[in-house]
């Protein structure tokens, strides 16, 4: 895509940001906004990788050593849900205030009043959340799924405080979704036709549809709790005529299309990275959006595979497995894609294309995991076992979160103006590859062995497995602390970016100066 | 371009209607487990007349009980290993007694396996049926089934396991939680 831009620099000075504490409360710029975002996710993940670090070390040997049972099962419920309400959907809505203006050629997103409650009223809910840790009862402890009754009959009266939080999260991402939107579809500049956005532009329009439509089912599915547990209802009690098994539909209704909304903006990515660095326009471009397209409206069918165990009649069974197995399919389009640009291009492994090189690699390798997983008979056996773990930590640490790393390196010469230190990058980059794989490769092996998930203690036989994992936790949990250092290296100061910061990048993003200045695209820019 | 409000206007409605589907899943799970069976529940039928047949074949029945977490009441099978003929009515009864000094309503939920018998079971009468059942401190009852399992019973079924849960219907959340909590030991 080629664009003329004409850089207005004139109402530079007079329209600035505010000084001091007050800029980031009354913000309603989307840069200031998407900052605030991504140094909230940052938190949150530094939080929920301390949960796995204690998690992984009462692991390191068989036994209980360092937490209780109950504290153990708060850990891995806190560390669970910090990590996707708190990291990654943060991190991709950071980057979405960031990117999605500049690469429309929008002057700001849409509702950006709307924008400054959305991310304020976040750190209320995770406070909220985390305050439940020092509650009589502790926190929650029934895991990131709460089922039902585990969830109502049986959880600690800190759930209540547990459900709000949810609702917070809920209606924050609600409103960003909403503003994601109405930006894309309303703001973009003259020219820009649908399948002429950036990916990264499509793959946040299709996760917003995705959020607006599953977020209320999520709020409905807590709101039901919380009457269970308050108000007399039934809905998940079978005492009163409910049935719990409708919580697992209802929650999974949710939680499978939540999962490829923490992986669609990855997946918009890592094709401009991939695009960038070998230097060739992306293959298959209309190919990309009809497979995210494929893979968004599969999810809302796919949800019982999760509950294969649960008794359900075979031909309910069938269905899902062929469903799951058929999102393979845009799935496979999207991978084969990512090859053929790299193919014959002239590669350079910066820091962002050794992160999506990795992705691309580790993401396959999760969702193969994920098509075992999908075999019906095959997953009575590995149901709730480590394998599972493994599965879904695959594609998560490797696929979103190495996302999330990679589009940091890319953009932040964007941001700051400042380019990050390359030689610490790639050292980043290769103590995180070698520490999740050390981490999680492992847990497929135990997990097939028969390793519950969830459980403090274990039998004897798993312990050399666990003890490795372990240390390629502990491994890439130190290598995140490193991270947060590289990231506040290049904010201080650093070798000056160019405007087009990588040599044949493309998209309107890449035509206005580093750091962007504080308003870009006053006058809409020009695509053709 | 469009119209700003007016995209606002949709998503919101978007937003609204996803959250009154949530609830409506709750009635929609019953109407589809209801047609198709897919819970394992056993309807209630008044016409079994036409399962009643001559020619039945010899299948094992099992009753099993439980009591959900917290009920005190003695709830078990008369009789819990049968051979029964497919096509003869056939009655069993449950016994329940109320072991504590205070009014309580029970309520039973029933379960069939393997689930694709379901069809094959017509029940005419059966205590599960039953929104609720009332028994006074101390007093035990002796609680019907009439039912008829149906020729067409696939060959490969030989025996059939129904299985009963009996609930406290007027369990108080507040106090299993309290007595959870007891046990938390924070």
């Amino acid at each position: 895509m080629s664009a003329v831009i004409e850089n207005h620099h004139d109402d530079h000075g007079h329209h600035g940001p505010a000084k001091g504490l007050k800029r980031w409360f009354y913000t309603t710029n989307h840069k200031d906004i998407g900052t605030l975002y991504l140094w909230f996710s940052f938190a949150m993940f530094l939080i929920g990788g301390a949960m796995a670090m204690i998690i992984r070390a009462e692991l390191f040997q068989p036994g209980m050593q360092i937490v209780e049972p109950e504290f153990y099962n708060q850990m891995i419920t806190l560390h669970g849900l910090i990590m996707i309400f708190g990291g990654v959907m943060p991190a991709f809505v950071g980057l979405a205030n960031w990117l999605v203006p500049m690469m429309i050629g929008a002057p700001d997103m849409a509702l950006p009043r709307m924008n400054n409650l959305s991310f304020w009223i976040l750190p209320f809910a995770f406070f909220v959340l985390l305050s439940s840790l020092f509650m009589e009862g502790g926190a929650p402890n029934f895991g990131w799924t709460f089922y039902a009754p585990l969830s109502t009959t049986y959880a600690p009266p800190s759930t209540t405080f547990f459900i709000f939080s949810v609702h917070i999260m809920g209606a924050s991402s609600i409103m960003g979704s909403i503003n994601v939107i109405v930006t894309i579809m309303n703001m973009r500049a003259p020219g820009m036709g649908l399948m002429k956005m950036p990916l990264f532009v499509w793959s946040w329009l299709i996760t917003a549809y995705l959020l607006i439509a599953v977020m209320p089912v999520l709020a409905g599915a807590v709101t039901m709790m919380l009457m269970d547990i308050h108000f007399g209802t039934s809905f998940f009690d079978a005492a009163g005529g409910g049935d719990p098994v409708l919580f697992q539909h209802i929650f999974w209704f949710f939680g499978h299309p939540e999962v490829y909304i923490m992986i669609l903006p990855a997946f918009g990515i890592v094709s401009h990275i991939i695009e960038t660095f070998s230097r060739k326009q992306l293959f298959g471009y209309s190919s990309m959006v009809w497979a995210m397209l494929s893979i968004a409206i599969l999810s809302f069918v796919v949800w019982a595979h999760h509950m294969f165990t649960v008794g359900m009649p075979l031909a309910a069974e069938l269905f899902f497995m062929w469903s799951t197995m058929l999102i393979a399919v845009p799935t496979g389009v999207k991978v084969f894609n990512w090859i053929a640009t790299m193919f014959k291009g002239s590669i350079t492994f910066e820091t962002p294309m050794l992160f999506a090189c990795a992705f691309v690699v580790l993401f396959t390798l999760g969702g193969f995991s994920g098509l075992m997983l999908a075999i019906t008979p095959a997953d009575f056996q590995y149901h709730d076992t480590y394998f599972v773990v493994a599965h879904f930590h695959y594609v998560l640490v490797p696929g979103a979160i190495f996302s999330i790393m990679a589009a940091v390196y890319y953009w932040i010469p964007k941001w700051t103006g400042n380019m990050y230190d390359e030689r610490l990058g790639r050292l980043h980059f290769w103590l995180s590859f070698i520490g999740v794989n050390v981490t999680f490769f492992p847990q497929h092996f135990i997990g097939l062995a028969g390793m519950p998930r969830r459980i403090p203690d274990y039998a004897l036989q798993f312990a050399d497995w666990n003890m490795v994992s372990t240390a390629g936790a502990f491994l890439f949990g130190f290598s995140q602390v490193f991270f947060l250092f590289i990231v506040i290296k290049t904010v201080m100061g650093g070798k000056k970016a160019t405007g087009e910061v990588w040599e044949g990048a493309r998209g309107l993003e890449w035509t206005v100066d580093s750091p962007a200045p504080y308003h870009t695209f006053g006058t809409p820019p020009k695509v053709s | 371009m469009g119209n700003k409000k007016i995209t606002i206007l949709k998503l919101s409605a978007a937003v609204a209607g996803m959250y009154l589907f949530s609830f409506a899943l709750v009635p929609l799970y019953d109407v589809f487990c209801d047609i198709t069976g897919l819970n394992g529940k056993v309807a209630q039928t008044s016409n079994a007349e036409s399962s009643i047949s001559v020619e039945g074949r010899e299948i094992g029945l099992q009753f099993i009980s439980h009591n959900n977490a917290g009920m005190p009441w003695v709830f078990k099978p008369s009789k819990e290993v049968s051979k029964i003929k497919t096509g003869t009515l056939y009655e069993a009864t449950f016994y329940a007694k109320n072991t504590t000094d205070k009014m309580m309503t029970g309520r039973a939920v029933n379960s069939v396996a393997p689930s694709n018998a379901k069809d094959y079971i017509k029940k005419i009468e059966c205590f599960c049926f039953a929104e609720g059942i009332e028994l006074m401190p101390g007093e035990e009852i002796l609680l019907p089934i009439k039912m008829v399992v149906d020729d067409e019973l696939p060959d490969n079924i030989k025996n059939i396991v129904l299985s009963y849960t009996i609930f406290d219907s007027k369990i108080e959340h507040n106090l299993t939680m309290d007595h959870d909590s007891d046990h938390m030991g924070s």
